[in-house]
């Protein structure tokens, strides 16, 4: 599936929510799901500080492909977190320099990716971008 | 006499907007009051009628607008109980106060292997520009610790006195935990070491009546927007014989005498610490706060905030598995609290959702959250309009936020 694809699939998903509590019940779901970081990523190096919030972002690169993996300790925060991985994790890195990141704004969740707001994910989304820059480069 | 609050939210109109479609429910007065519509309008009044640079004009405008700030001057003296108006200088807000005490203090009475005393409850106002001056001056910071329920503990704070100290600086009031200093006792001890005293007054001066002689504090710093007055203007009251002995912290209009290329001699109080034109808008909006705090009376505004208070620790103490942090008796206006298994920054995202506005995170006081190894905390902070339902409405949006995360 593409980038957009799972973003439309996402932001199709959202469409049945009747109200902001069915929506953030959705949202603690997908950050209590969301797999746990292995402790050996949960290194500084990875840890995006967004003062209140913390996340980390670990990103790996295998047949043209980089895969994401991340954690953080606030729950609604983490299910953000979930669908960001669910739309770049095994995208290449041309295709995730170019994605918008639209779906958020669709299903209303804009605020949180507000560069005010204090949760991490405004400097994991621009982490996301640079990873993939940086794979590019490596293997141009 | 009783407060009737339904008329007093009248007073307020931001109190009547709606927050994703719910009435606001407004628990962030620690960081800021809103304003009733008698502060507005006198700052819509001032740049209506008033206009005009104070001080220097000869022209009408300018004199009612220097008799209005003056005036003002005054209604502060009178607020606080100073004894002269010339004690009494306008500054952007507490922390600008507490930078010029820390910057000009330190320039006339502290040296190489000096110490400062403050306590570990300080906001970072009170922090940071006393590490400023030890930077400069080679002096050194002491700390006095907290006890296990967030209270100051007096018996350490005596050991930390001695020959060196050249100034205590602490807070009236805890904005992370509530927690009210004993500050009269501080004072009198560090009185009997001929230590002068700072107090940061930004979290005590909205919700009690405080007099500076009284308390004999040589210094006192708050911030008119914390007390339902305008953003941007706060004052410094410090006693005469002190002020006349540390040199102004910024150069310009106002504060001089005579300037020459050689040499300038600085005004005379309150004048020489008031730099550059004033932010008058603002000491206008100020004026009317007081007033309107003088109306209601002090005395009226703790009485009613301190039922309040106690109705909503009670409240919130019935709730599983919520933990309020400092947990000290003599406290006021602020209950800082977690909820065990939920992150701070979680609780706050769903109480706005349900239009409560609350504060989380280290409230810049990040010593205090590391005395009780915790990252933060959720602070719902009370103001005079503050509501028996609002905390009603705070515990049933906790309650469904326990719900939500399975709790």
């Amino acid at each position: 599936m593409t980038i957009a694809e799972t973003q439309n699939k996402i932001i199709t998903e959202f469409q049945y929510f009747d109200d902001w509590m069915d929506k953030y019940n959705y949202l603690i779901e997908l950050g209590m799901s969301l797999p746990v970081m292995d402790d050996k990523f949960k290194i500084k190096s990875n840890l995006i500080s967004g003062c209140q919030s913390r996340v980390w972002l670990h990103a790996s690169y295998k047949d043209g492909k980089i895969r994401f993996e991340a954690d953080g300790d606030a729950v609604i925060t983490k299910g953000i977190i979930s669908m960001l991985i669910r739309v770049f994790s095994g995208q290449t890195p041309d295709d995730i320099i170019n994605a918008s990141l639209d779906f958020i704004d669709q299903i209303g969740l804009k605020e949180h990716l507000s560069p005010t707001r204090s949760n991490g994910l405004v400097s994991m989304t621009k982490q996301l971008k640079l990873y993939a820059l940086a794979f590019k480069t490596k293997n141009e | 006499m009783n407060i009737n609050i339904e008329n007093i939210r009248k007073d307020f109109p931001i109190l009547g907007q709606q927050v994703y479609g719910k009435p606001l429910v407004y628990l962030d007065n620690a960081a800021t009051t809103q304003k009733p519509k008698q502060v507005i309008q006198a700052i819509s009044d001032y740049y209506s009628l008033f206009n005009s640079n104070i001080h220097r004009g000869v022209h009408y405008l300018s004199q009612e607008a220097t008799q209005a700030f003056e005036e003002t001057r005054e209604i502060i003296r009178q607020f606080i109980n100073a004894e002269n108006k010339k004690e009494i200088i306008f500054t952007k807000g507490a922390t600008d106060s507490l930078n010029i005490i820390a910057s000009s203090f330190a320039k006339s009475f502290i040296n190489e292997g000096d110490e400062i005393i403050i306590s570990s409850l300080e906001h970072h106002s009170n922090i940071v520009p006393w590490q400023f001056v030890c930077k400069e001056r080679g002096a050194k910071l002491r700390i006095i610790p907290l006890n296990e329920i967030g209270e100051i503990d007096m018996a350490a704070f005596q050991k930390l006195i001695n020959n060196r100290t050249r100034i205590v600086a602490v807070a009236h009031v805890s904005n992370a935990l509530g927690t009210i200093v004993p500050v009269k006792d501080i004072i009198e001890i560090a009185h009997n070491h001929a230590i002068p005293v700072l107090i940061d007054g930004a979290q005590a001066v909205p919700h009690m009546k405080v007099d500076v002689r009284d308390l004999g504090c040589d210094f006192y710093c708050f911030s008119a927007h914390k007390m339902y007055g305008p953003m941007g203007i706060g004052i410094l009251f410090g006693k005469e014989e002190f002020l006349e002995k540390i040199p102004p912290y910024q150069g310009g209009g106002e504060m001089i005498k005579t300037v020459t290329f050689e040499n300038s001699t600085y005004g005379d109080l309150p004048f020489k610490f008031e730099a550059g034109t004033p932010n008058v808008a603002g000491v206008a909006g100020f004026k009317a706060a007081i007033d309107y705090l003088n109306n209601l009376g002090m005395e009226r505004v703790a009485a009613y905030e301190s039922s309040l208070y106690k109705y909503a620790v009670d409240a919130l103490k019935n709730i599983d598995g919520l933990q309020i942090i400092g947990s000290g008796t003599n406290k006021t206006s602020v209950i800082s609290f977690l909820m065990k298994g939920i992150h701070h920054y979680d609780t706050g995202t769903i109480l706005d959702r349900f239009g409560i506005a609350v504060r989380t995170g280290h409230h810049c006081a990040q010593p205090v959250m590391d005395l009780f190894h915790i990252p933060g905390t959720i602070r719902a902070s009370f103001g005079l309009y503050n509501t028996h339902q609002e905390v009603n409405k705070l515990v049933e949006a906790l309650l469904k936020l326990k719900e939500m995360f399975g709790n």
